[in-house]
């Protein structure tokens, strides 16, 4: 539906109003309102300020780890008999995962805009984790909210947050996920609207969240679009990243989008099958609507209620997803395709034994639609999966998976 | 075009006292009781009814209103059901405001168009929903102002003299003064405070301006009653609900009747508000 008309560049949104097609926009109350347009007001100063720019270039060299590596997957590209397989490897970035390259852009909008306070949701943790980090390091007390089922699930990404000096408040409203976790951090930040930063961890929420969020993202597809001209001396046939709110994907994506040979791959997660309400396949099996400040696609009922969604992976348990990949859906330059919980799983067991690499279980989604596709494709053909997050905070929930006590 | 909140601001002008503006949450805890509810609030003193969409995530509300939401949508409420009460209400009284309030979503899945021809034969007034704010206009504020139903936006203590001509511009009814930069039921801020955004913002507009968001008491009523043009009180009458309410949903008192009582109460402190401040 709202097929869109196919534009010169997919790259030019959002337009001024902050919409991505009819997707996007800012649908917050009032008492948010002059924030997030102060907010819009510093981020178009910053992201033209040679000043800026210079101090997250200096932090995410020397602090991060960046450039992330472009990683050729030798054993896995064996075992698969098709296409050659890369990595980027955003799991080798300080705190483990793509979240840090979001969370130094912030951090340093945040002191410039003289904020005392640090408010963050996280899913898998992996957000939290980078946001206490990032608020460790410039001295800002901070605020996690965590459903309370990924507190459960997550425990080691929790005690790091702590240790790191920030308060993980559980929320057991709804299915204790990270929808909400988002419901109370913006709670949080319409009562303290005055000293407080929200430091959103995906590429949605209001205007111009998806947008900063997708631009410090966008380091990850900049760099693996240049080192696999370097390694390979030519562009990848297919790239492939998974999507929950979708700031791993988006920025992967986002510097291909008009490379219209690339195809481009968003996996969702199918959870326990399409069938029932146990996924969190939004743009496969949900339809347009508004929450957390943007439109997008939502599972939600015909009474246009939000509906929880199930995966195992807790990054990717998120009702809705980014504006960008809703219009991007809609335009049809990426194809989205669900992976189940069972898929990600195996991908997950894979990779360990034949790469040594444990992946997040969010990652695990996209090696799985590797693993579909790739046996298929030419040895001559190239892959990029997005590694987004290494899977050390997932063993305990893998385990369970498995019948095995550790 | 004036409108059942128009002409029932000019009276309540007239008789020189603010109106009590009383939330419930629609279908909370079902259909009926609520339907009880709605229909006792004129008959103790409420001078306009506002009435919840209750919506799975309200970002604005706090704990009392959340779970008055998800309360009725246990109970199978739906927007077409409070579109449906409210149509019984104005069956049997033809005079009180109804203004619906909530989140938009549930109202872009109903359709806009559909949803405002419904509103209307509902008997519809007004329409406060918090996720719309002057940018999104075109989303439904303009096309309720074509329909004659009256879009009332909230003005908060972050809307500040630049802004406040914006909030302002499409704004019908009344504006809704938000007493606090919180979230529904927190704590009243300063009286002082709030009087002078009051008079803040009645310099800026002709239209009546109604308090809310933490006014739980008679007293406090009467207190913001003295500026404002009207006193909104939610969470006390959702807490009033719940109070009734036994750990498994099953009313230990009749819910109406219990917000009977306070409502009553709390009209008795809007009618005494300029006697006292005139003293």
């Amino acid at each position: 539906m709202n097929k869109p008309a196919m534009p010169n560049s997919f790259r030019t949104g959002p337009d001024e109003q902050g919409m991505f097609g009819i997707f996007g926009g800012r649908f917050v109350a009032e008492t948010l309102m002059p924030l997030i347009l102060d907010l819009e007001e510093q981020w178009n100063k910053a992201k033209n300020d040679p000043e800026f720019k210079a101090e997250l270039q200096n932090l995410s060299t020397h602090y991060a780890g960046r450039p992330s590596k472009l990683y050729f997957a030798e054993g896995l590209t064996k075992h698969l008999g098709g296409a050659k397989v890369y990595f980027k490897r955003e799991d080798l970035n300080h705190t483990g995962s793509h979240k840090i390259n979001n969370c130094l852009g912030q951090i340093l909008l945040a002191k410039r805009m003289g904020k005392k306070r640090i408010i963050a949701e996280t899913g898998a943790g992996q957000h939290g984790v980078a946001s206490a980090t990032v608020a460790a390091r410039f001295g800002y007390p901070c605020v996690v909210y965590m459903g309370a089922t990924d507190v459960a699930r997550q425990s080691p990404n929790v005690f790091r947050m702590k240790l790191l000096g920030a308060e993980v408040r559980p929320v057991t409203a709804g299915h204790g996920t990270l929808k909400d976790a988002m419901n109370e951090a913006l709670r949080d930040w319409v009562t303290n609207v005055e000293d407080t930063y929200y430091l959103i961890g995906t590429a949605a929420g209001p205007h111009p969240y998806p947008e900063l969020v997708r631009d410090f993202q966008s380091v990850i597809g900049s760099e693996a679009r240049a080192q696999m001209l370097e390694q390979e001396g030519r562009l990848p046939d297919v790239i492939i990243a998974a999507v929950g709110g979708g700031s791993n994907a988006i920025g992967l994506f986002h510097p291909f989008l008009d490379d219209k040979d690339v195809r481009i791959i968003g996996i969702e997660a199918g959870g326990r099958g399409l069938d029932g309400v146990e996924h969190c396949a939004s743009m496969n099996a949900g339809k347009p609507g508004v929450l957390h400040g943007n439109r997008t696609y939502l599972l939600q009922n015909a009474d246009g209620q939000i509906l929880d969604g199930h995966s195992i992976s807790a990054g990717l348990d998120y009702p809705g997803v980014g504006p960008e990949h809703s219009w991007l859906r809609d335009s049809g330059r990426v194809q989205y395709e669900p992976i189940l919980d069972d898929e990600a799983l195996e991908a997950f067991q894979l990779t360990t034994r034949v790469e040594g690499i444990i992946p997040a279980l969010e990652s695990a989604h996209a090696i799985a639609h590797a693993m579909k596709i790739v046996p298929k494709m030419d040895k001559d053909q190239l892959v990029i999966v997005n590694l987004s997050g290494r899977g050390d905070k997932d063993v305990h929930t893998v385990a369970k998976m498995l019948g095995m006590e550790i | 075009m004036t409108t059942r909140i128009d002409r029932r601001m000019a009276k309540l002008k007239s008789e020189g006292r603010p109106a009590l503006v009383t939330y419930i949450m629609g279908g909370d805890p079902d259909y009926e009781t609520s339907l009880s509810i709605m229909k006792a609030l004129p008959v103790s003193g409420s001078d306009i009814i506002e009435l919840g969409m209750p919506f799975s995530d309200p970002m604005a509300d706090g704990p009392a209103i959340q779970a008055a939401g998800l309360r009725a949508l246990k109970g199978g409420q739906t927007l077409a059901r409070t579109l449906k009460m409210a149509s019984e209400f104005r069956a049997g009284d033809d005079e009180t405001p109804i203004v619906l309030m909530g989140y938009y979503n549930p109202i872009y899945i109903y359709g806009v168009d559909r949803f405002l021809a419904d509103a209307k034969a509902s008997g519809i007034d007004g329409l406060i929903v918090v996720d719309l704010p002057p940018e999104m206009d075109e989303e439904l504020c303009i096309p309720a102002l074509k329909a004659g139903v009256n879009f009332i936006r909230l003005a908060t203590p972050t809307t500040d003299d630049k802004r406040l001509p914006k909030v302002l511009e499409n704004t019908s009814g009344f504006v809704y003064y938000v007493s606090m930069t919180g979230i529904t039921g927190s704590a009243l801020a300063d009286t002082a405070k709030v009087s002078a955004a009051v008079t803040r913002i009645k310099g800026h507009t002709a239209l009546p301006v109604c308090v809310g968001f933490g006014v739980k008491t008679a007293e406090q009523a009467r207190v913001i009653g003295a500026s404002a043009d009207g006193v909104v009180v939610g969470t006390a009458i959702v807490n009033a609900v719940a109070n009734v309410l036994g750990p498994k949903g099953e009313k230990t008192a009749d819910p109406a009747e219990a917000v009977a009582t306070l409502v009553s109460g709390l009209a008795q402190g809007v009618r005494s508000a300029r006697l006292a401040a005139a003293e």
